[in-house]
């Protein structure tokens, strides 16, 4: 295999996948303390997707994302510190606590969500772009979501209007095989995820999502196409989730030999592989990679640790922007004024 | 001025698109056919296709794509036809535009304007008869705005399209072809009191929408019988101005509340619980309730008639507490 991409690029692909992993894999240790609650979603498995997704967006584009999204947030930028005080439900977390594990949010990374409706994110992140095409922004909206969504109706109206529209939005379907439990084969009578986007009148790859630079070569392209102004560009990744859906999820939908054989696929370890072949990763490389990510860990855990709580006098802070007699006289005033 | 409720909530949108190149209108039928009740009529021609959106029937993906719009710096005004298929958007309206800044701990604001009909009485049957503003006014984050007058048809729209929060309007759609006078100078009306529209002290008749009218013909036959009923239209449910409800019932020490929905988990159950927790000791009689019969909506003129609250029913209702 002929890698076209220089040292500092490839370890930079590894730093992030790595960083995912560590930290989810701390995340999962602290939901088994007490310290996180509620839904905890892991990617482990589905690294390469984000971390060779992501960095083809530039700071204007925008993400919306799922339930399972640490790892696009992080790949995006958002501090792992304020992701992790997200997951303690802190004060200092990425949405000051309110929202957790599958509600990361980051305004200033346009990084919309964290929505945790399977489909739901699709019709915002047609939004999105329709507000940018009409304010004549080359910018770029990228839309995450899961095989199950294709179950769903938004997929289809969202899929049709962005494509009706030519509104410059990148679905990526992170195609992981499963809906939580139910197989792909036993939800969708047609399972080429690809070919439902094509019927819609819309580019469509399908890509080895354990395969870092494939994805990070398919979506450049699809990126650059929907910034000419080509209209939509669907990617379907093909990759495996290999932890439990949830951390409540006995797992009996599956065989562990077929976990078993996806681990053999693992997208770090097949990286790692590349990269040696290439003779761009050394043994030392990886020891101060591992070192600086697990002390980035250990410092978003004390950050967590050390952060507030939201004060109970702030409940229902946020709920709408003021009450809405505040803002009467001023509105008023100024529609008044303007005639 | 005299114009139709129709008129007025054209000339809203029609000023809010000159007024503010953010604002576009998307929706099923909302430019070549322009409208399903007329109320954007001419504008593909004077506003362009960028602006005026035909979309598919997708109403779960027009919504969320309001949503998003919003999010980007525009100030979307979505129509969904009527309120029987906002049930198709649910999921976005409640899991999308009302929690956002809430969950994103205030970094993100939903500046969004979502304008439906909603009500029977047009013999459309089932499923095109639906009141449902109330389930609405249940949900933290929006504003549920009721607009019964032209100068609330017209106003309402130019001021929620100023809320950096998302604002519902439910057109009851008898109202489209009722006349009525434009109040001078109105541009913008307040949103967050409850008007009383006509004075009285025997008896409160709390309302909104639709039912607005009825109610005024009920308190005028009553004035026959020498009852003078005070009638508040309630014009914003979320957030309810519980102030003019309690002035009124604590000068009249009596309630009837009349809700074209169903009596069962009624808006007007709500408005009933708010007087009895803050009112209780002023009431002369319980609180009574007019809302509909407990029935999908019949074709039938004579069976719809007997299933939604008339101005009889009300006036009836009214003797029967006074009695």
């Amino acid at each position: 295999m002929t890698v076209s991409m220089t040292r500092e690029q490839g370890l930079e692909l590894l730093r992030q996948m790595l960083r995912i992993r560590r930290f989810e894999e701390r995340a999962a240790e602290l939901y088994q303390l007490g310290k996180i609650h509620g839904f905890l979603h892991l990617y482990i498995g589905e690294e390469a997707v984000a971390a060779g997704s992501i960095p083809a967006l530039t700071q204007d584009d925008a993400v919306v994302a799922t339930y399972r999204e640490h790892g696009h947030a992080l790949v995006r930028g958002t501090s792992m510190r304020s992701l992790m005080a997200e997951l303690y439900g802190k004060a200092t977390g990425c949405a000051r606590g309110r929202g957790g594990s599958m509600h990361f949010f980051d305004a200033s990374r346009r990084f919309y969500g964290g929505l945790a409706i399977v489909g739901g994110g699709l019709p915002v992140a047609v939004g999105l772009a329709l507000a940018d095409k009409l304010q004549g922004r080359a910018r770029v909206t990228a839309c995450y979501f899961g095989d199950g969504a294709v179950a769903e109706g938004e997929f289809h109206e969202s899929l049709n209007l962005a494509a009706l529209w030519k509104l410059p939005v990148l679905f990526l379907c992170e195609n992981n095989l499963y809906a939580m439990g139910t197989a792909l084969a036993r939800h969708q009578s047609q399972p080429d995820i690809a070919g439902k986007a094509r019927a819609y009148a819309m580019t469509a790859h399908t890509i080895d999502g354990m395969d870092v630079l494939a994805v990070e070569a398919a979506t450049g392209r699809a990126v650059e196409s929907i910034r000419q102004g080509q209209g939509p560009c669907f990617l379907e990744y093909r990759t495996y989730r290999f932890r439990a859906h949830s951390m409540y999820d006995a797992e009996l939908y599956r065989t562990k030999d077929e976990v078993n054989e996806w681990k053999q696929r693992d997208p770090i370890a097949l990286f790692q592989q590349t990269l040696r072949a290439a003779g761009l990763l050394h043994d030392e490389d990886e020891e101060q990679l591992e070192t600086s990510i697990a002390a980035e860990v250990t410092d978003a855990v004390a950050f967590a640790e050390a952060g507030p709580w939201e004060p109970v006098e702030n409940l229902t802070k946020d709920v709408y922007s003021r009450t809405v007699g505040d803002q009467q006289s001023a509105i008023n005033e100024k529609l008044n004024a303007d005639r | 001025m005299n114009i139709t409720y129709r008129e007025a909530v054209r000339s809203g949108m029609r000023e809010a698109l000159q007024r503010d190149p953010r604002v576009f209108l998307m929706g099923e039928d909302v430019g070549r056919y322009g409208g399903t009740y007329a109320c954007s009529k001419g504008f593909l021609d004077e506003f362009g296709p960028e602006r005026i959106r035909d979309t598919p029937l997708s109403e779960s993906t027009f919504v969320g794509a309001g949503i998003g719009a919003a999010l980007g710096g525009m100030r979307p005004i979505v129509e969904v036809m009527t309120v029987n298929f906002s049930l198709l958007a649910l999921d976005q309206i409640m899991n999308n535009a009302a929690t956002l800044r809430h969950m994103s701990g205030g970094q993100f604001s939903v500046p969004l304007v979502v304008r439906m009909a909603t009500g029977a009485g047009r013999q459309v049957a089932a499923q095109h008869s639906h009141s449902l503003e109330g389930w609405y006014a249940h949900i933290p984050g929006i504003t549920v705005l009721t607009p019964a007058t032209v100068t609330d048809a017209r106003g309402m729209l130019l001021t929620a399209l100023e809320q950096p929060d998302p604002v519902f309007i439910f057109e009851h759609a008898y109202l489209y072809s009722m006349e009525g006078s434009l109040e001078e100078g109105s541009i913008a009306v307040e949103i967050s009191h409850a008007a009383v529209r006509r004075i009285g002290k025997d008896v409160s008749l709390l309302t909104f929408g639709g039912s607005l009218w009825k109610t005024l013909a009920a308190a005028t036959q009553l004035a026959q019988e020498g009852i003078e009923a005070e009638v508040v239209d309630l014009r914003v449910l979320r957030p309810l101005d519980h102030d003019t409800i309690l002035t009124s019932v604590r000068k009249t020490h009596r309630a009837v509340v009349i809700d074209e929905a169903w009596r069962t988990g009624s808006f007007a159950a709500e408005v009933s619980a708010v007087i009895m927790e803050q009112a209780f000791y002023e009431l002369d009689a319980p609180v009574a309730r007019m809302c509909s019969e407990e029935v999908p909506i019949p074709y039938p003129k004579h069976l719809e008639e007997a299933a939604l609250p008339s101005a009889e029913k009300i006036a009836q209702a009214v003797r029967r507490l006074l009695r």
